[in-house]
């Protein structure tokens, strides 16, 4: 695992956000956007784990299991929250549901 | 010193009375317990004035001023005004005017005002009106007087709208009450402005220390003579004085009690008092005293002859108040205060005493006003009839009653100090007042009765309401007595002048002296003044007693002068003209329809469109897609990114 240099991960990490990030601006179905947000949480997860592993603290260990369970969490109540819109206006396409404008 | 440090219960008892009649007579509803606190209260504070009256008449003269503080009222950085009242020769002879004449009239109220639904509320006024006026007579400083000068204002305001249901004349009393309001804040506008001057030139507004520098400090006269101007354009605003007398006759809209205590006895003397007070001040400036004169003179004679011709009972009598006033301000004006004090006096009683028999008259006629439509009530109305004659020879100053002394004084006065012209307008306006006060008492008493006998039944008023006329009767009478002239009296024997003397020695002291003038000649213009009267008595009597068709030929006749006349000289109207429209027409024209729609509306709307038209445009980058938004968070933080690395 040395062998491998830091930056292979961090580069890795860097292209997973970006794709997250793509994926959030451009996709328009609700349930991908949310797929793209858990990609780009679990890029964050990557580069916390490689500098901690690199650097030798174990904080960053930690974080990464603090960040899993609120990623779950959050995944459980933004699930229920499409599920309830899809229910009211049978879409999760969100440039259909734009309510909150002028 | 006991009884005058016990000054203030005469304040304080008034206040008590309002306030329990104010606050509980609803409750109380029975009408004699509030008519006896009402007028307990008040007679009370008579007696308490009249034992320091007694005492003060005990002491050597130059003790008799005594101040009572009760406490600091005011600290304004440099400025101290203490709340003291002034116990001495004036103040003592105003306040027992006032509880006295003041308690009669309450007690005559609760006749008068039985079964009305607002008692507790008239004898609340009532008291409250006692307070402030004796905060007005009594007070050490100018604040003080100015409290009460602002009370005795807003009594008179509630009680001309008393009836507040009722018509008055072409509108309501409301607007009658209104009027007396307003026109008193004209007046008291030019007090407020005279005391700002006092303060600024004598740096107090405490009398004793205010008069002490007007006669000692070198002043200009000017600054004198601007001082008194303003304060006597307060003074003409509360006593009825050209160019403000209009509100006065208006003022008859209220009870009668109200009309004989506030406006004829008491509260519309106010101003003859503070001129009286301030006398070194008018004495200091003689234009401002020759002001006084004219304006006393002219009031008076006007006054009198809008008189003549008058049909509401009332409206007489105002009118003759008004006159009377004028002779007051005659009296200061030539600078024989204690005379227009003694006029004040004397007018007191028979004034409230004429107004309290009109009254009567009113009782017992159901709420008939006009004098043609009397006639005859001698039979009916015997007590009425004799103390309401008595009243009337006394104002006409008959010798021997209290009227002819303080009328004689005046008109004396007014020929020593102030020339001929100034005796021979006095003198006129004397027989005019006998002339309509005869008029009056003919048309009511005398002559055919020509009411309406199906509707209305004459008849006697009751006890409570009698006895106070046959007691003020009796004052009108000997009131008198205590001020009769040097001439017949000789030198000490002036007891009211010599009471009052010390009071206005400054004054005088600053006045030209006397012209020398015999007794002869004095002897001389009384006899003329007297035979004038007299005959004009009998030529009144003689047209509306014997033959009334003279009286409608000569108004036929002058038809012109008679309409003048009648309609007041039209000085309401030229004030509707000249004040009321243009104000109101201002007021719609420019200042509502267009400084306060177009500018100030201009300005608030213009602001409120502007944020409007403003975020009109601003709002559309709110277009509800999540992704917009996120597109420019991300935006944002991919420059902020860009800047720290650029930074670095």
């Amino acid at each position: 695992m040395s062998s491998i240099p830091m930056e292979y991960y961090l580069i890795l990490s860097a292209f997973m956000f970006s794709v997250g990030v793509a994926g959030v601006l451009i996709r328009r179905n609700a349930i991908v956007v949310f797929m793209c947000i858990e990609l780009m949480l679990n890029s964050a997860n990557l580069t916390l784990v490689t500098f901690s592993s690199y650097l030798g603290n174990s904080i960053g260990q930690v974080f990464v299991f603090f960040v899993m369970t609120v990623a779950a969490a959050e995944a459980a109540v933004g699930l229920a929250i499409i599920i309830a819109i899809f229910r009211n206006k049978k879409t999760v396409n969100i440039d259909e549901i734009n309510i909150f404008k002028w | 010193m006991v009884i005058i440090n016990l000054i203030y219960l005469t304040t304080l008892l008034p206040l008590a009375g309002f306030l329990i009649n104010g606050l509980f007579g609803r409750k109380i509803k029975n009408e004699k317990i509030i008519g006896i606190i009402g007028s307990a209260a008040v007679g009370i504070s008579f007696l308490i004035v009249l034992g320091a009256f007694i005492q003060t008449l005990g002491l050597p003269t130059e003790e008799r001023s005594n101040t009572v503080e009760l406490f600091s009222w005011l600290n304004v950085g440099g400025l101290h005004i203490k709340f003291a009242y002034l116990v001495d020769q004036l103040s003592l002879t105003m306040s027992l005017i006032v509880t006295g004449v003041g308690f009669l009239i309450h007690v005559y109220s609760i006749g008068y005002m039985h079964g009305d639904k607002g008692f507790w509320r008239f004898f609340a006024y009532l008291n409250l009106f006692i307070f402030a006026m004796m905060n007005l007579v009594l007070g050490d400083n100018f604040v003080v007087l100015f409290l009460g000068w602002e009370g005795v204002g807003l009594c008179s305001y509630l009680l001309i709208g008393f009836w507040y249901d009722r018509k008055f004349e072409k509108g309501t009393t409301s607007q009658a009450a209104k009027k007396a309001f307003v026109v008193n804040r004209i007046g008291d506008f030019g007090f407020l402005l005279g005391m700002f001057l006092i303060y600024m030139t004598f740096d107090s507004l405490n009398f004793k220390e205010v008069f002490s520098r007007a006669a000692s400090f070198p002043i200009a006269e000017s600054t004198f003579g601007l001082i008194a101007l303003f304060l006597f354009i307060g003074a003409t605003g509360k006593s009825a004085q050209i160019p403000l007398f209009v509100w006065l006759p208006d003022a008859m809209a209220g009870p009668t009690p109200v009309s004989a205590l506030i406006h004829a006895a008491t509260m519309v003397t106010a101003g003859v008092y503070m001129v009286s007070r301030a006398s070194i001040i008018f004495a200091s400036a003689p234009v401002v005293m020759t002001v006084v004169a004219v304006t006393g003179l002219l009031t008076a004679i006007m006054a009198a002859s809008i008189g003549l011709v008058q049909n509401d009972i009332k409206k007489v009598l105002a009118y003759s108040t008004v006159s009377q006033l004028g002779y007051m301000f005659l009296a200061a004006g030539v600078g024989a205060f204690s005379a227009s004090i003694f006029h004040v006096m004397t007018h007191a009683f028979f004034k409230a005493l004429l107004f309290l028999g009109a009254g009567s008259v009113i009782h017992g006629m159901h709420d008939e006003q006009n004098i043609q439509k009397y006639g005859g009530l001698k039979k009916y109305m015997p007590k009425t009839y004799i103390t309401f004659f008595i009243a009337t020879l006394a104002i006409t100053g008959v010798p021997g009653l209290s009227g002819f002394f303080s009328k004689d004084e005046i008109l004396w006065s007014a020929y020593a100090n102030g020339g001929f012209v100034f005796w021979l307008i006095g003198a006129i306006t004397a027989m005019l007042t006998a002339f309509y006060m005869f008029r009056l008492v003919s048309l009511t008493f005398y002559g055919k009765e020509r009411f309406d006998h199906h509707h209305i039944h004459p008849h006697e008023s009751p006890a409570l309401m009698t006895v106070p006329l046959m007691i003020l009767a009796f004052l009108s009478v000997v009131g008198g007595y205590v001020g009769i002239p040097k001439v017949f009296a000789g030198e000490h024997g002036n007891l009211f002048e010599g009471w009052l003397e010390p009071i206005y020695a400054p004054a005088q002291a600053k006045l030209a002296t006397f012209g020398s003038h015999t007794h002869l000649e004095e002897i001389l213009l009384m006899a003329v003044s007297v035979a004038a009267v007299l005959s004009a008595i009998y030529f009144s009597l003689h047209v509306y007693r014997k033959n009334p068709q003279i009286a409608e030929n000569v108004s036929n006749k002058f038809k012109g002068f008679y309409n003048l006349l009648l309609n007041k000289y039209f000085v309401d109207e030229a004030y509707e003209a000249a004040v009321v429209q243009p104000i109101q027409k201002g007021s719609e024209k420019f200042l509502w329809k267009i400084f306060d729609v177009k500018i100030i509306d201009g300005m608030v709307n213009g602001v409120a469109s502007l944020v409007e038209s403003g975020s009109g445009f601003i709002r559309k980058i709110q277009t509800g897609v999540t992704q917009s938004y996120a597109v420019v968070m991300m935006v944002g933080i991919a420059l902020a990114l860009l800047w720290l690395i650029l930074s670095l």
